[in-house]
């Protein structure tokens, strides 16, 4: 991953596999057909987000959200929760009112 | 078709019951919902048992509520409680929510009648509503065009009068460009206005869940029925909300409108003129209008297009096929989680979950992510400086009017343009509606959008309504 130095300042070049890396990162198996394809699509967004990137904003600061937030806080009281079992019937696999996952080490247990 | 309004009265004071509203609406639906595809869900039996309830309310002398009987379409992200909410995902199939998002009890407690969950965009990301796992829903006013999206489903619907009021969410204009494209009223109230408890998660800055109807009066109804503080969303807002249906009819006169050319000029000529026409009647209700530029909204789209797919690749994350959804197995925990979202995610979630994680990675977080935020603070210092001199801003909804299904599916680019007009103030946090305002040249539907400042929903709407009032004659009619 690094900058087109030949191009307008923020512009990359996205590359094939800077697409798988993002893809492993985000826990998705691409074909390769699919690498090529997204490939060529992601780069044609990242293209039109050059006008943001390269603008100097450096006196502004990022806003994250349109209010301002602050903590919401309530009295440290017990109340209803959702009921257990109904949540735990949605669960794609259950033992013991617990989640069951596969193993999750590289070695079997 | 009936208003929602008309309908609540007439259930209200006994004329009509809540029964026989519904199961009209259910026949519609069976009639018509085949070709359109607008529903993934029907409810009959849950709508048939609240029907009676309110019928049972009113037979006993007790307040039915101001919805009273009125069906209401619900898009397929917000929570029902023992019904499928699939978000348009094959990764949710078959999920059964174990609780009601908040606007789901408001409805309830005013009288209305969930009649089924809407087709949408996967996880509300698309325009046209053709990124569904289940099947494109079709345009009622020409079934050969998308009805816009993400919120397709609820505007189709109320668009071929399947129910009066459709509830959609908006992000970065899913409630209003589906609106324009079918014809309908589509509102994105404030930030923080509407509880978004229960509603499933796309980009937690910029979601809103706002009113479909046919007419300003029944948005203005539904919505000060969705307004209101909710300790569940820490993001609600605890201000108590003026009721707006009361001043809906206040007209025009003394405010000042600000006819803005970046929402306008780089729209199909058809429409612009339309926004022109709009502008010129409300100058003749009373309304002050002056152009008004606001240049920084040229990068709205850019910075939206970083923002949501970055919230979004951390919202999306919990699908990872160990609470709820679908899971695919793998020999380990992380085979099972990647199986699982390759094949429960479609190409378009997959498209934006890629580019927010890459937008968020290391190296580029700055360049992209944190420039796009200071984009946001640029976009919103913009819209406090134009609203220095104007009430409301108006502009076009979208740039033309509905366009043929497969148009633009294998181009993102082309698709994300469709959003152009609506993003400034899902960036902003402010309150936006689109109104029917007569039709392109092509004969479809062409919506005309009010903004607002912060809170300024009951201004937004009043203005809405002249434009309502002085639209001409057409399919939005």
């Amino acid at each position: 991953m690094s900058p087109d130095d030949e191009s307008a300042p923020g512009r990359v070049t996205l590359s094939p596999d800077d697409v798988r890396h993002v893809a492993r990162l985000a826990r998705l198996d691409l074909s390769d057909d699919e690498v090529e394809l997204f490939t060529a699509q992601l780069r044609t967004v990242l293209d039109h987000a050059a006008d943001v990137a390269a603008l100097d904003l450096a006196h502004l600061e990022p806003s994250s959200h349109p209010i301002a937030l602050h903590n919401v806080l309530r009295p440290d009281e017990p109340r209803p929760s959702l009921d257990r079992d109904e949540v735990l019937a949605v669960a794609p696999d259950v033992e013991d009112h617990q989640f069951r996952v596969p193993r999750i080490g590289g070695e079997a247990p | 078709m009936t208003t929602a309004l008309t309908l609540a009265a007439q259930v209200r004071s006994g004329q009509r019951s809540a029964r026989e509203v519904v199961e009209e609406a259910l026949t519609a639906v069976a009639a018509g919902d085949t070709e359109l595809n607008a529903f993934l869900t029907v409810l009959g039996d849950e709508a048939r048992a609240q029907a009676d309830a309110v019928d049972a309310a009113v037979a006993a002398g007790r307040d039915p509520g101001p919805l009273a009987g009125v069906p209401v379409a619900l898009k397929d992200n917000l929570c029902l409680r023992g019904s499928p909410t699939t978000c348009g995902s094959k990764i949710l199939e078959g999920w059964r929510p174990p609780y009601d998002a908040t606007v789901v009890g408001s409805l309830r407690r005013a009288g209305a009648i969930a009649i089924g969950k809407t087709n949408m965009d996967e996880f509300a990301m698309g325009s046209s509503t053709e990124n569904s796992a289940y099947g494109p829903t079709r345009n009622p006013r020409h079934t050969g065009k998308v009805p816009g999206g993400s919120s397709g489903g609820s505007a189709a619907a109320v668009a071929a009068g399947f129910a009066p009021l459709g509830l959609g969410s908006d992000t970065g204009g899913s409630i209003r460009q589906p609106a324009a494209l079918c014809g309908v009223v589509g509102m994105k109230p404030t930030y923080g206005r509407v509880s978004r408890y229960g509603l499933v998660a796309f980009a937690s800055s910029l979601d809103q869940i706002g009113p479909f109807a046919t007419t300003v009066e029944d948005a203005a109804l539904l919505f000060d029925v969705l307004a209101g503080y909710d300790p569940l969303d820490s993001t609600s807002l605890p201000s108590i909300p003026e009721p707006t249906l009361a001043s809906v009819h206040g007209g025009a006169d003394g405010i000042r409108v600000g006819l803005c050319r970046d929402l306008v000029d780089g729209c199909a000529p058809d429409v612009v003129a339309r926004v022109q026409q709009a502008a010129e009647a409300l100058a003749g209700a009373g309304a002050t209008v002056e152009e008004i530029s606001v240049p920084e909204f040229a990068y709205g789209l850019s910075a939206y297009y970083l923002i949501a797919p970055a919230e979004a690749s951390s919202n999306l994350a919990r699908y990872d096929g160990v609470r709820y959804g679908l899971r695919v197995d793998g020999e380990d925990v992380a085979a099972m989680n990647t199986a699982t979202r390759t094949a429960g995610f479609g190409a378009e979630v997959k498209r934006r979950v890629m580019l927010g994680t890459y937008a968020l990675s290391a190296g580029y977080y700055d360049a992209y992510y944190a420039q796009a935020q200071r984009v946001r603070t640029l976009v919103m210092q913009a819209f406090d400086r134009a609203y220095e001199s104007v009430d409301v801003l108006l502009g076009a909804t979208a740039p033309t009017t509905a366009f043929d299904l497969g148009a633009k599916v294998d181009d993102p680019m082309a698709m994300y343009m469709n959003d152009v007009c609506t993003i400034p103030s899902n960036l902003s946090g402010h309150p936006a509606i689109s109104v029917p305002f007569g039709t392109g040249d092509d004969g479809l539907p062409v919506g005309v959008q009010v903004m607002a400042p912060a809170l300024g929903e009951a201004t937004l709407l009043r203005l809405a309504r002249v434009v309502e009032a002085h639209a001409p004659q057409g399919a939005g009619s």
